[in-house]
């Protein structure tokens, strides 16, 4: 019998949700480390018992936790008792020590000085495709750091602050690396978004990096709309069969690209905004796609206090909202860009957490919802991983 | 032995109840005590101090004897009540509110 287990982290901790594969009851657990902020948990594709975890706080900093048993115990990586000692005879205890490579360098600053790299959290994190040991991760100053040991040290991937760094400037919620695509036929393959920089892309493991942002129009928050950097992108999707088609949610804008990013066009189509966070793509559908419409960039809620996930079969522009169990009055909650995610059940089950501490679920790809949960803390992210 | 009381969540993290005792080689000051908590608990270590400028974070603050530390070197000796264990050595989150 197949299962279901929803990872969720919120800003006070996280929880696990479990389902059997019908996904009509559901087991809450949690909340996991209490008080602080869970930005995301991902489980590794190779190895479904191994998840990692970032835990962050504005008072102590950067934590990585790691399970190796489906979620029922964690540790921060390399501080088990047998893990303790190194080489030297000290204790290791570097799962949080980030460091930026070499020399720190500079990117601009809200008052166009320029300011050095400070690291602050890690915003995502992306278990490799063939490796449970190995996991990248999105931080904030935006950087790529890799582990090739399960967390327990990391080195930034080289290269990518190289591509006109000291021109990305942080918007308001910080200048983060907050989306990493992997590509499951071009393993030296790597996609990541950084927001008010834009979308980046490496073909040789990190080593060297382009901006790819050529079709982005940002007409209302850049000088040159066309900028090649410092566009505000969201979050981006892709489907493991076609990985060279790419789906973008903008700041504002729906974008796809069929070549791999090298170009954009837009599919917003007939949404009722184009403003959002989060897209992601149906399992078994690769031109099956679904977004969040937010009303706008200063108003984080849906438009007309409706909640509406959109989907579109058609690959973008023809879009149709979803309504069925979610709410239609009165919702003024928001979906974080790591708060959408599907599992890979027949029916493809969608999955989207809110600020409003909700947790809605749909076995049947959308066309009806429930909520799992109702009341957590707010959502920061969501994945989903189906099990065996 | 160094008494040391933690904020309750880096005791969470630590996974210890209570007050933590230390052995903390002399003269007893604040880069010692720290270091012989890290040493002792290694999951901790980033979370008071940067890893790399050995830095307080900014949200933390060391109390001893009705007394804000904080701000001290961090090879000025510590207070005697602190060295003979009288007192302990608080480790604190800064305040919070909304």
């Amino acid at each position: 019998m197949s299962g279901i287990r929803v990872l969720v982290g919120t800003r006070k901790g996280a929880f696990i949700l479990t389902s059997d594969g019908t996904r009509r009851q559901w087991e809450v657990n949690g909340p996991l480390f209490g008080g602080w902020e869970l930005f995301h948990l991902k489980g590794s594709p190779v190895d479904p018992n191994r998840i990692y975890a970032s835990q962050t706080s504005s008072w102590f900093g950067q934590v990585i936790q790691r399970s190796d048993d489906g979620g029922k115990t964690w540790n921060p990586p390399g501080t088990k008792p047998e893990d303790l000692m190194g080489p030297d005879g000290m204790p290791k205890g570097e799962s949080n020590m980030f460091l930026y490579k070499g020399s720190v360098g500079t990117h601009k600053w809200y008052d166009g000085s320029q300011r050095p790299w400070e690291f602050k959290r890690i915003w995502h994190l992306e278990p490799s495709l063939t490796d449970p040991d190995t996991v990248y991760a999105g931080a904030e100053d935006a950087a790529l750091f890799k582990s090739v040991n399960g967390g327990v040290t990391w080195e930034e991937v080289p290269g990518l602050r190289g591509a006109k760094g000291d021109l990305w400037q942080p918007g308001a919620g910080g200048m983060c690396l907050h989306t990493i695509v992997l590509d499951p036929s071009h393993p030296d393959r790597i996609v990541v978004a950084i927001s008010a920089a834009g979308t980046f892309r490496s073909d040789d493991a990190g080593v060297t990096w382009r901006p790819i942002n050529r079709g982005l129009k940002s007409p209302y928050e850049l000088p040159d709309p066309d900028a090649e950097v410092g566009h505000c992108v969201h979050r981006i999707a892709n489907h493991p069969s076609r990985p060279d088609t790419l789906y973008m949610q903008k700041h504002w804008d729906v974008l796809r690209s069929d070549d791999a990013g090298e170009s954009w066009h837009e599919i917003s189509g007939n949404l009722p905004s184009d403003f959002g966070f989060p897209i992601v793509v149906h399992a078994h559908e690769p031109e099956t796609v679904y977004v969040v419409p937010i009303k706008s960039d200063s108003e984080h809620y849906p438009p007309e206090g409706k909640l509406r996930v959109y989907r579109s079969r058609t690959g973008g522009n023809e879009w149709e909202g979803l309504t069925k169990g979610l709410p239609q009055e009165h919702c003024y909650v928001n979906i974080l860009r790591d708060a959408m995610a599907v599992d890979s059940l027949d029916p493809c089950g969608v999955y989207v957490g809110t600020t409003g501490g909700q947790v809605y679920a749909s076995a049947d790809s959308g066309d009806s919802w429930t909520p799992i949960v109702r009341d957590l803390p707010p959502v920061l992210s969501v994945e989903v991983q189906t099990l065996a | 032995m160094i008494r040391v009381v933690l904020p309750a969540h880096l005791r969470t993290l630590a996974r210890v109840e209570g007050e933590v005792r230390l052995l903390v080689e002399e003269p007893v000051t604040l880069r010692g005590i720290l270091n012989a908590l890290e040493g002792q608990y290694p999951m901790l270590r980033g979370t008071i101090r940067d890893h790399v400028t050995q830095k307080r974070r900014p949200f933390i603050r060391f109390f001893a004897c009705e007394q804000d530390l904080s701000n001290e070197q961090p090879d000025v000796p510590l207070p005697e009540a602190v060295l003979t264990g009288a007192e302990p050595f608080l480790i604190v989150g800064a305040m919070a509110g909304g």
